[in-house]
């Protein structure tokens, strides 16, 4: 398809960590079946490096290469480093995303919020975190 | 790697023996039609025996033929036209919700300009009822337009018992046959219709040929002014190539349509048989009998459309989805949203439609590439995590 980059297209078809994490440090789900994307996105933290990453996703072509692509962000990363992780990083890290695509992005962005916000919780620690309400589901009215 | 064309409601290849009685008129006899030196009246000879043709297609009269640039053209000209022409009676209008946005639209224009209208549910098969036909109407009402078949269900609509109704009451019917004409029998007396819509490139013509028929006697007002084309209904220099082309495929379509119908709706069940036989949670949409013969419309539990079609895309398989993420305005498909289908899993929806060219080995190989697609989005997919979790404990 002509309207993703190649890049997007190999992180659809071989997406990079695939899977569910159990006992996860933080598990965040975000989006909804009704309009069309699910993101479920685990994280395992030790001395507050996030050593692994893990994702579910229903979803299009985008939200499926966007899932993917924030799990290569985040492994490695700092809880700090990785709530600066911004909806744009994943897109430009995927070569761009067409226009109408880009709330995909927002949600994998909202996904690993959602996850880092489950951490500090389980950690019973006041979490930093803003996940805004309904955020990243405008659609475009016709 | 073999191709396997599965979308053919979005357009259809044109048959060789149209594009061979097209060729002749692009640079050979190129004439335009309006003029009155030889090379004009030969342009003028084809348009007028493709216009027969067609005619005879739906046992209509050449003169009730207005031939336009597309199915969504004729159904704008249907619409506004008899509306606008009909006006001094009443201004209420009955559309049906699953209409193809080329008569949703305009009918939103039109109530902006003064007109109701009155949108009818349907059942969740799709079929709208005759009696919500008569009950809608009241002495306001000029104008029904209910489609033959839906283009994304396949549902094959009462026309004929509502048409009965609409005669009765003196108001006048329009059918959208653009999915049907070419595809099953469409016969504009025993549908009782006073106009119809169809298009050539759902049925082996060109894309940019289409046509409406009106009843003689019916009004209409040209929505394309400033040419005595069309007899003064729709302006524009016609496209004879197209035009030529459109007749050939109603020529064909006439010789062929019964066989047609029979040959792909068993390959269409076979298609449907094979694909219950290996995907769990799936649905298919739609009236089980009343349905056009090449079409396949399944929903898929726990994934998106968008993903599937990607994945077969790959595998050389083309088909449609109705998923949000696949239209333009993001909104998942309107008609699925009528029938009632859960928003979730009208977004994992697919729109399989045959062809005459498709073959048992075509359908064999998408009945073996689309299961692992399914599965591999499921394992993938948060909300069939969910559903196994939930079905274990259940078992508990």
């Amino acid at each position: 398809m002509e309207q993703y980059s190649s890049k997007v297209m190999d992180h659809f078809a071989h997406p990079h960590n695939v899977g569910e994490i159990e006992n996860a440090d933080g598990v965040g789900t975000v989006g909804n079946p009704v309009c069309g994307d699910v993101m479920r996105l685990y994280i395992r933290v030790e001395n507050n490096i996030i050593n692994d990453a893990k994702f579910k996703t229903f979803g299009c072509g985008a939200a499926i290469a966007t899932s993917s692509m924030v799990t290569d962000l985040v492994k490695g990363k700092s809880i700090d480093e990785a709530l600066k992780i911004s909806n744009a990083a994943v897109a430009e890290a995927l070569g761009g995303l067409p226009k109408v695509k880009m709330h995909c992005s927002v949600l994998a962005e909202e996904a690993l919020k959602s996850a880092l916000d489950d951490y500090y919780k389980k950690q019973g620690k006041p979490s930093p975190v803003q996940i805004p309400a309904e955020a990243g589901h405008e659609h475009e009215m016709e | 790697m073999r191709k396997v064309y599965l979308d053919h409601a979005a357009t259809t290849p044109v048959h060789p023996k149209v594009l061979e009685a097209m060729m002749p008129y692009f640079s050979g006899k190129f004439g335009n039609p309006s003029n009155l030196h030889d090379i004009g009246r030969e342009a003028k000879n084809a348009v007028e025996e493709a216009r027969a043709k067609t005619a005879l297609l739906i046992g209509a009269k050449p003169e009730e033929i207005f031939f336009t640039s597309s199915g969504a053209e004729s159904n704008n000209f249907a619409l506004k036209g008899l509306a606008q022409a009909n006006s001094q009676k009443g201004k209420h209008i009955i559309l049906s919700q699953i209409e193809h946005f080329s008569l949703l639209h305009p009918a939103k224009t039109l109530e902006k300009s003064g007109f109701t209208v009155t949108y009818l549910p349907t059942d969740k098969t799709g079929l709208v009822s005759p009696d919500d036909v008569a009950k809608a109407i009241t002495k306001e009402t000029i104008l029904v337009s209910i489609m033959h078949a839906n283009n994304e269900i396949g549902t094959i609509e009462p026309i004929e018992e509502i048409s009965r109704i609409t005669k009765e009451k003196g108001v006048l019917f329009h059918t959208d046959a653009v999915a049907t004409t070419g595809w099953v029998p469409v016969n504009v007396d025993s549908l009782g219709v006073d106009a119809l819509s169809l298009s050539g490139h759902q049925f082996y013509g060109p894309k940019g040929a289409a046509a409406l028929y009106v009843r003689k006697g019916v009004r209409i007002k040209p929505q394309i002014e400033g040419g005595i084309q069309e007899d003064g209904r729709r302006a524009g220099t016609e496209n004879v190539p197209a035009l030529v082309g459109l007749g050939k495929a109603a020529e064909l379509a006439s010789a062929e349509v019964q066989n047609r119908m029979h040959a792909t709706s068993q390959l269409r069940d076979k298609l449907q048989k094979g694909l219950q036989d290996h995907i769990e949670d799936m649905v298919i949409n739609g009236h089980p009998e009343r349905r056009l013969p090449h079409n396949l419309n399944v929903s898929f539990w726990y994934v998106e459309g968008e993903s599937m079609l990607l994945f077969l895309n790959m595998e050389g398989i083309s088909v449609s989805s109705g998923s949000a993420c696949t239209s333009r305005s993001l909104k998942s498909s309107h008609v699925l949203t009528c029938i009632g289908t859960d928003a979730a899993v009208a977004n994992g929806t697919l729109l399989l439609t045959l062809g005459t060219g498709t073959g048992a080995e075509d359908v064999d190989y998408v009945i073996e590439k689309l299961p692992p697609i399914v599965q591999r989005l499921r394992e993938m997919s948060p909300l069939y995590e969910d559903m196994v979790k939930k079905k274990r404990s259940a078992t508990r």
